[in-house]
This record gives structure tokens, C-alpha cells and sequence, in this order.
């Protein structure tokens, strides 16, 4: 574990606060002319994704957060546990449905992911940017309409439901981005 | 607009503002100086960190000796006024050591003057006159101190408790993990995060007549309470400028440098030299005068209408 500084606090430090991992997202030096230096900052709770402001005064310090960040391959799940396995030790880790989150609409078996581990635990999984997914059901499309502007849900593969244009049928592939959680293009028909 | 466009505006801004400056204390008698960057001594400050430079001489035996870049040409224009007492401006570089952020640069432009016969009304007034010629809007608004505490952070900084500034400010700021050591400390950041936003955003501010322990090199004038003779411009929420009523008293200005190197050991940092060259200066002679410091690319940013001080530098920290 390393110490930081104020003089060290900079835009993506990964730091401890009440024994959570935290992500410094902003930092500012504030100062006024013959003042105390104050550091401001916003920093992201690396479990739960809130952001918190806080402000430190020059030569208070922060406890590094043992992050780290390991390559994983979505094994299955069974009820509300999810069980991935690092592609490089073949480690097993398990996350709650809690901690996946919305992940879940995108996981697919075998599908390789980022997982973050805090003191050596998973606390979330990241999948690719975009991810291809199977069309299991959808209401049927009029024929030949492939404007995209006429939208309806389709629900895939994973058990998720997406908007999609209504020229996409049960069998389809679509690309969808894990970021935004929108529609990106059909892939096969 | 594209990047070179942009540098060509940034580098005639610049241009035009130091022009102006220069006209500005020309037609009024102030005259130009130089004073060197590396000093064997620094005006001892609580909160400004110098950076040290080791010099090597060589002779009939090598030395070697500690200078410190300046963290403001004060500590050369004060000992040159001991010997010359006239007003001088000088714009120069400036160090200060561990500060970046959106309106610091860790080296800068520094724009500096002394008013040899002024007193603190005509001190203030001086200064409003600059930012009325260089900025073109206005008159600056005086407000004092206490005046602007009450209005934007609701207390009154003569009778407030510690307790109740940490209350206040993490009411204020929704960051109850605040803690700060002394009631100074909490007063800066009600001030710097609460009231500075609010400060010069129709015409200029001067903010006026600070508490007695943040005087630094500022007369205190006797009442209840003591206050500072210590004034700050203010212009678009932006800190540009502070100026004292300088401290005349020799032995007092040693007793604040001793105060803050004893403040300076307090907060984890390196105490400094004394610096005695000063010391023995104001000694001898030292003139009643104003002392103005005003940060030149802060100037920049605001005339600029832009939101950080390293966009109204051609080469910030980062990139020299």
C-alpha cells in the first residue's frame, strides 16, 4: 500500500476512503493568495459508482486502493450468483447480481470481460464495448420497411429487451453498446 | 477557431495587457525595475513554497551555496526601496513551488508595484484605476471583508465559533469529511469556495480590511478588532491581485517571518532562512508605501473570458 500526498493527488488515482476503493475522477488545486493550499476533489466509488466531493488541505494523505484490473471469461450463472474465470490462472470469481448490475443484459457464456478486484476481491465486471447478441423474440416487422426511425423491443438471447428497428427479426444478430445501452446495427440476418 | 488563430490572439492579448500596464504606471511616475529571480533568502510566507537551487561557485575552493527561486520580486523590491525610495512596478517570473491547478501555474507572470507615499485609501484606489484602464469595465466596488462573509457565507468572521465555521462550511460544501486546524484555515475556505464566485462579476471588487492573523506583511490597525490593512481585486470570481499597507516596523516584520517559519514547521513543511538581508534594510529606511501583486495570466484569463489559467499561457507547466 502507497501513500499519497496531496502533492501527488492527481486525475485517476485509485485511493482508499473508509475502506472503499475510490477513483480521484477530478482534482483541482485551490489556494487562496496568502492561504492554506486546498485540493478539491471528486472522486467514484469503484463499487457503488456514486460520486462524492471532498477537500483536503495540503499534507493530508490518502491510502492507495489495491486495484486491479484482470481479464475474465463469463462461465454461467446460477440463480443470483455469476461466475467468471481469469483467463490467465484460471481463478474462479463469483459476483452477485447486485454487483453485476445491468452487466447481466450482456453476458454471454464464454465471453470475455474486465474484472475489477479490490484487496484481491471482485467487486464488477466490464464487458467488451460492444457485444453481439442473438434476437430470441420480437413482434414481426412490416416487410421491406427498413427505416430506422420505427423502433420496437426485442428481447435476445440473454433475457434482455432492447429497442431496436422494426426490420429486425427472431434470428437476427445485433450489435449492441454495453456503454449506452443502445442499439448499434444488425450484424446477420 | 483554429489553434494558430487562437496562439496569434493569446500571444496579442498578452502583448496589449503588458503595454497597457506599462502605460499605466509610466504616466504616473512609477518607474520600472529589476530584481534578481535567485536570492540567497525569500520573504518567509506560511503558505508559499519556494523552489531551493544549489549554485555552485568555483574558486580557490569550490562551493556550494542554497538561492531560492522567488516566490514574488517582494524581497528585491523591498531591500531596493530601503535605498531608493521611490515607487517602482516591475513585471517579472514568479515560482511557487506545488501549484497547478486551473488558476495556478507552478511558474508565472507576476506583476508588481509599490506607491511610495500612498497610504491604504490611496493604495486601493491606485489599483482600482488599473483595472478600470487595463480592463475597461468600471470602477471596482469596495466591499469589505466582513460585509462579504456575511452576505455569501452568512457569517459574520469577527464573532464566529470554529465550530460554527465547520458547521457552515460543510453545510456549505456537502463534504462533512471537512476538517481543517484553525479558524483562519476555515475562514480561507468559506472564501476561496463560498464568497470568491460571487466577488467583481459586474464591476472589479476590492475586498478589503482582512482579519489581523492573515495580515502577512500588512499593517494592523488598532480597533476592536484589529484589522488588516490588507486589500485583494477581485474580478469575475477571479483572485487577481492583493496589496497591503506594508508593514514598516523592522523588528515586527522579524517576528512574523520567525511566526511563520514556526507555522510552516506546524503544517509539515521546511522552515526557511530568516531573511535578514530584508530585515536590516527595513532597519535602515523603509519608506510608508502600498505593496500590489497581481497574477499577469489570471489578467489574461479574465480579459480572455477563459477558465483556466494554463489556456492564457502559451507554454504551461505541462508543456514547457
Amino acid at each position: 500500500m502507497v501513500t499519497y500526498k496531496t502533492s501527488d493527488f492527481r486525475k485517476g488515482l485509485k485511493v482508499q476512503i473508509d475502506g472503499e476503493p475510490y477513483l480521484m475522477i477530478e482534482m483541482n488545486f485551490v489556494k487562496p493568495g496568502k492561504g492554506n493550499a486546498l485540493y478539491k476533489c471528486k472522486l467514484r466509488n469503484l463499487i457503488r459508482n456514486t460520486v462524492i466531493d471532498r477537500t483536503y488541505k495540503g499534507g493530508e494523505t490518502l491510502e492507495s486502493a489495491d486495484v486491479e484490473e484482470i481479464e475474465v471469461q463469463y462461465l454461467y450463472r446460477q440463480q443470483d450468483r455469476f461466475f467468471f474465470m481469469d483467463t490467465k490462472t484460471f481463478e474462479q470469481y463469483e459476483l452477485t447480481s447486485e454487483q453485476i448490475d445491468d452487466n447481466w443484459k450482456y453476458l454471454k457464456e464464454g465471453m470475455v470481460c474486465s474484472m475489477m478486484l479490490f484487496n484481491g476481491n471482485p467487486i464488477g465486471v466490464t464487458p467488451p464495448n460492444h457485444v453481439e447478441l442473438r434476437v430470441e423474440y420480437c413482434e414481426p416487422g412490416v416487410r421491406g420497411d427498413t427505416a430506422t426511425n420505427v423502433t420496437k423491443p426485442v428481447r435476445v438471447e440473454t433475457g434482455a429487451e432492447f429497442i431496436c428497428p422494426a426490420f429486425i427479426e427472431i434470428g437476427n444478430v445485433i450489435k449492441v453498446d454495453t456503454r449506452t445501452g443502445e442499439y448499434v446495427e444488425r450484424v446477420s440476418t | 477557431m483554429n489553434e494558430s488563430l487562437w496562439l496569434e490572439r493569446l500571444l496579442e492579448k498578452r502583448a496589449a495587457l503588458l503595454r497597457s500596464i506599462r502605460n499605466f504606471f509610466d504616466s504616473r511616475g512609477f518607474l520600472e525595475v529589476e530584481t534578481p529571480l535567485l536570492c540567497r533568502e525569500v520573504v518567509v510566507d506560511r503558505h508559499l513554497d519556494p523552489y531551493p537551487v544549489t549554485m555552485e561557485f568555483k574558486g580557490e575552493s569550490d562551493s556550494q551555496l542554497v538561492y531560492y527561486l522567488q516566490t514574488s520580486p517582494e524581497y528585491g523590491m523591498k531591500r531596493l526601496l530601503s535605498r531608493c525610495p521611490r515607487s517602482f512596478y516591475q513585471i517579472t517570473r514568479a515560482f511557487r513551488r506545488f501549484e497547478t491547478g486551473t488558476q495556478h501555474n507552478t511558474e508565472f507572470t507576476i506583476v508588481e508595484w509599490y506607491e511610495v507615499g500612498a497610504d491604504y485609501e490611496k493604495g486601493m484606489q491606485t489599483t482600482a484605476d488599473l483595472a478600470e484602464a487595463i480592463l475597461g469595465r468600471g470602477q471596482a466596488e469596495r466591499l469589505s471583508y466582513r460585509e462579504a462573509l456575511m452576505r455569501y457565507a452568512g457569517v459574520d468572521p469577527w464573532t464566529v465559533s470554529v465550530s460554527e465555521l465547520r458547521e457552515r462550511a460543510i453545510d456549505m460544501l456537502q463534504d462533512c469529511s471537512l476538517n481543517l486546524s484553525d479558524r483562519d484555515a476555515w475562514l480561507e475556505l468559506l472564501l476561496t469556495m463560498c464568497v470568491q464566485k460571487h466577488l467583481g462579476t459586474e464591476r472589479p471588487t476590492i475586498l478589503y480590511d482582512y482579519p489581523a492573523s492573515q495580515a502577512a506583511l500588512a499593517q494592523v490597525r488598532p480597533g476592536n478588532p484589529p484589522v488588516a490593512e490588507r486589500f485583494e481585486l477581485y474580478v469575475d470570481g477571479w483572485e487577481l491581485a492583493n496589496g497591503y499597507h506594508e508593514l514598516r516596523d523592522a523588528e515586527e516584520l522579524l517576528r512574523r517571518m520567525q511566526q511563520n517559519n514556526e507555522a510552516r514547521i506546524a503544517r509539515g513543511a521546511h522552515p526557511l532562512p530568516i531573511p535578514m538581508r530584508l530585515v536590516e534594510a527595513q532597519r535602515g529606511h523603509f519608506p510608508a508605501c502600498v505593496g500590489v501583486a497581481l497574477g499577469f495570466d489570471r489578467l489574461v484569463a479574465v480579459a480572455l473570458g477563459i477558465p483556466s489559467v494554463q489556456k492564457a499561457m502559451v507554454f504551461p507547466i505541462d508543456e514547457a
